[in-house]
């Protein structure tokens, strides 16, 4: 039974399966493309929230607040942060950099909004959907999980967005390599 | 059979939801099949989201070979591989071993080993039986339709080579890790590893603690004393021997990576021996097993591991796929043991030992032996729990497991000289969640391996497992100190014990326990339609009582509770002999990298927190 396997990359697979190339929109108003902006070449910190989220978006955001400014100026610079809309009808980029400021969201956090069908697709691919429909339409019991990941090196996993600043710090560092091995452990 | 009508019939409006939402993505049919997302029936090969690759469960089709997202494998054309049994050195490579953690001479370790200073009259150092084991990337085949598989394995084997041990024996395993750099892990898993020993009686810092890893180019030394519960406590100073253990396996257990490092291989079998288990049909229990003339570390016939587990292969480059971007858990459409997909083995008409793993990452088995014909659940004998002898042998015709459980049952071939048998998995498990409570229908399953019987074989000494009696249950009827409650939760997609996260650089205890003292532990499922293979690490439980019925089988020792929808279970404990951090989490391995998981302590004084 002979068949030629193609010879695809894992960085290449892992662009296809994961990251459509969609077009999104910034708080600032930029329009981006998704894996060759905010991907490609990065280490990268992702979750799904929306402006007026009553549940878990505001204490998770806080938190990554604070990881933020533990990871300190590597933010925009090597580590790029994405929050997407879960309700990119209602989010427009007024809407997320408002909810941006409350915040106090430093630099090289990016919060997207963008096409309904895009973002539903991106959720999808990422995996922020609960496998159960009915809690899965309901968008207050959305995920707190935060993926984090190194592209080129496909390092990716993932962290309860309420569990302790100073260790997911130390967590998203994990992927962080070959640099800053000392901080490995 | 309700609920799984409920479950398919969510299934099937979860596929029209998905592929409304492609259409609205405007995705043309040829970009869907290019991108793997609808397979060539036409059907999308995700059931519950689009990241979801795996197809729940593979139909055994005409051939007996499996359909789904995988490139297409014929089954039953390899033989079993057989595991190598790991051959101790003389001398370590590298320096020789100390007590205290060597960093200076590459050693990851950072704690000293605590059993030759707690029991120095028991355990001396150095450890005369060493051993040496690298972790390395290697390429196998799993099956001859695919192309050869990137995996990391010990030794660059999977599943890694077979471990003989002797209670009484201890060893020392140095452990070197010689994985590539990220670049090269072909798509997934973290080269700093940590390797745990799942259900020894292991001090803490050479349990392979999930923080306790080791980076590319380090080593770690494993101390294995080898020894009996209660040694240090109850049964001074040789332990109870009704604690006995016998199949045990290894494997990865690097904090947030641990699916990914087990998926690609890095896994194997240790099995313990003593003088009533002995590996020799003709002494102690006359279990089935004829040793190797060459001596004790050479694979004992007729008593063979068995490592299950389910994997994906990527359509277009045939390699092993790791859904990355997965919460809920990954199912393989590929089923294989001992590193092959769907291999035959070849058994004479007498009785073999089987012990049987479900090395996950997600899935639960049943497994019924069939002939594809009339006897669709010939019935054989369960020894073992969790790899732990039962009292007596119980006739059983399927054994149920999940992630991470070891179930030991014998098969008497006898009857079936010339005839061709089956391992049939019946269980029916759609997604990550669990099974869906569905035994399907004989012939409905997936056939798991072949066993091809021989028409003579050699002469059969082991003992009828009918008259068979092994080791008493330990006394639990001593008072708690402590009864504490553990709610398994699931809130906003994330897992939470008792309302509260797993940190994952480990840095604090949940829970302290008192060395040398009874607890009592109750787990409760509160986390909807989900089920948790629920793994405690260090000692063993029994059950006390669960709400519901408990099965016969589970009448025995056990350290992985399988925690069904809405269960509570009452767990009995005691905590004895080293002290130091152990975890306890989910065994489906992808809730465990998603911080199902707590971390506890065993110390001198212990708390009372009843809900920690």
């Amino acid at each position: 039974m002979p068949q030629r396997w193609a010879d695809t990359s894992p960085r290449e697979l892992i662009r296809r399966r994961y990251f459509p190339d969609l077009a999104l929109v910034t708080h600032e108003g930029k329009r981006v493309r998704l894996y060759e902006d905010l991907i490609k070449d990065k280490i990268v910190i992702l979750n799904f929230m929306y402006a007026h989220c009553r549940g878990v978006c505001s204490p998770v955001t806080a938190n990554l607040v604070r990881v933020q400014r533990l990871l300190a100026d590597r933010v925009g610079r090597d580590i790029f942060m994405c929050s997407f809309s879960l309700k990119p009808d209602e989010d427009n980029p007024a809407a997320l950099r408002e909810y941006a400021q409350r915040h106090a969201v430093g630099p090289g956090w990016t919060f997207l909004t963008g096409d309904a069908a895009d973002l539903e697709l991106l959720r999808r691919r990422l995996g922020f959907a609960d496998p159960d429909p009915a809690r899965d339409a309901d968008r207050s019991n959305h995920t707190g999980m935060v993926r984090y990941g190194n592209e080129p090196l496909h390092l990716w996993a993932a962290f309860p967005g309420m569990s302790r600043a100073d260790a997911i710090a130390k967590e998203i560092l994990w992927v962080d390599w070959p640099a800053r091995r000392d901080l490995q452990r | 059979m309700h609920i799984t009508r409920y479950r398919q019939k969510k299934s099937l409006e979860i596929a029209r939801r998905n592929r409304l939402e492609i259409v609205k993505a405007r995705l043309s049919r040829r970009e869907m099949l290019k991108y793997g997302l609808i397979g060539s029936s036409g059907f999308l090969v995700f059931k519950n989201g689009l990241s979801q690759w795996a197809s729940g469960y593979a139909h055994a089709s005409g051939g007996g070979g499996a359909t789904g997202t995988s490139p297409p494998t014929r089954a039953f054309v390899e033989a079993l591989p057989i595991m190598p049994i790991k051959q101790p050195v003389s001398t370590l490579s590298g320096p020789a071993p100390t007590i205290a953690p060597n960093t200076a001479g590459g050693e990851g370790r950072t704690r000293a080993h605590q059993a030759f200073t707690s029991y120095p009259s028991k355990f001396t150092f150095p450890v005369a039986t060493k051993f040496e084991v690298h972790q390395r990337a290697a390429s196998v085949v799993m099956s001859p339709d695919l192309p050869p598989q990137p995996v990391w394995g010990f030794d660059g084997r999977y599943p890694g080579p077979t471990y003989y041990a002797r209670y009484g024996q201890q060893i020392l395993v140095r452990n070197f890790d010689d994985l590539p750099p990220p670049a090269q892990n072909g798509g997934f898993g973290m080269p700093s590893t940590t390797t745990h020993l799942h259900n020894a009686h292991t001090p803490s810092e050479s349990d392979g603690f999930p923080c306790d890893f080791q980076q590319p180019g380090q080593f770690y030394d494993h101390h294995y004393p080898n020894v009996l519960a209660g040694f240090g406590s109850t049964h001074a100073p040789t332990g109870d021997v009704n604690e006995s253990l016998g199949t045990l396996w290894y494997h990865d257990h690097r904090v947030d990576f641990t699916a990914q490092n087990v998926y690609k291989g890095l896994t194997g079998f240790y099995i313990l021996y003593n003088d009533l288990d002995t590996g020799n049909e003709t002494t102690g229990f006359r279990l089935p097993g004829v040793p190797d003339p060459s001596g004790f570390y050479a694979p004992v016939k007729y008593d063979v591991p068995l490592m299950l587990a389910d994997r994906v292969f990527d359509p277009s480059t045939g390699q092993l796929f790791f859904d990355l971007f997965n919460f809920d858990g990954i199912l393989g459409d590929r089923f294989l043991v001992n590193g092959k997909i769907q291999p035959f083995f070849e058994v004479e008409p007498r009785r073999y030992r089987f012990r049987v793993l479900d090395s996950g990452p997600s899935r639960f088995y049943q497994l019924f032996l069939t002939d594809k014909g009339s006897n669709t659940q010939i019935p054989f004998w369960q020894i073992a729990n969790d790899g732990n002898l039962l009292p007596q042998p119980i006739r059983v015709n399927n054994i149920i497991m999940g992630v991470a459980q070891r179930m030991e049952i014998i098969v008497d071939f006898r009857p079936f000289a010339g005839k061709t048998l089956y391992f049939e998995n019946r269980l029916e498990q759609v997604d990550g969640r669990g099974p869906t409570g569905n035994t399907l229908p004989a012939g409905a399953g997936n056939l798991i391996m072949q066993f091809r019987v021989k028409s003579t074989g050699a002469a059969d000494n082991s003992a009828d497992p009918a008259t068979m009696h092994f080791y008493k249950l330990p006394d639990k009827t001593a008072a708690p100190r402590v009864t504490r409650t553990f709610r398994f939760e699931r809130t906003n997609g994330q897992w939470a014990i008792n309302g509260r996260f797993m940190d994952a650089d480990c840095a604090s205890p949940r829970v302290r326990v008192k060395q040398n003292t009874v607890e009592n532990w109750i787990l409760q499922n509160n986390s909807g339609g989900w089920m948790h293979p629920v793994h405690i690490h260090f000692e063993e439980h029994q059950i006390l009582s669960q709400s519901n019925a408990i099965d016969a089988v589970d009448v025995s020792r056990k350290d992985v509770h399988r925690l069904q929808h809405s269960q509570q279970v009452q767990l009995f404990f005691r905590f004895r002999d080293f002290q130091g951090r152990y975890p306890f989490h989910c065994h489906n391995v992808v809730h465990e990298d998603h911080a199902m998981m707590l971390r506890w302590d065993i110390d001198q004084t212990g708390d009372t927190n009843t809900t920690p």
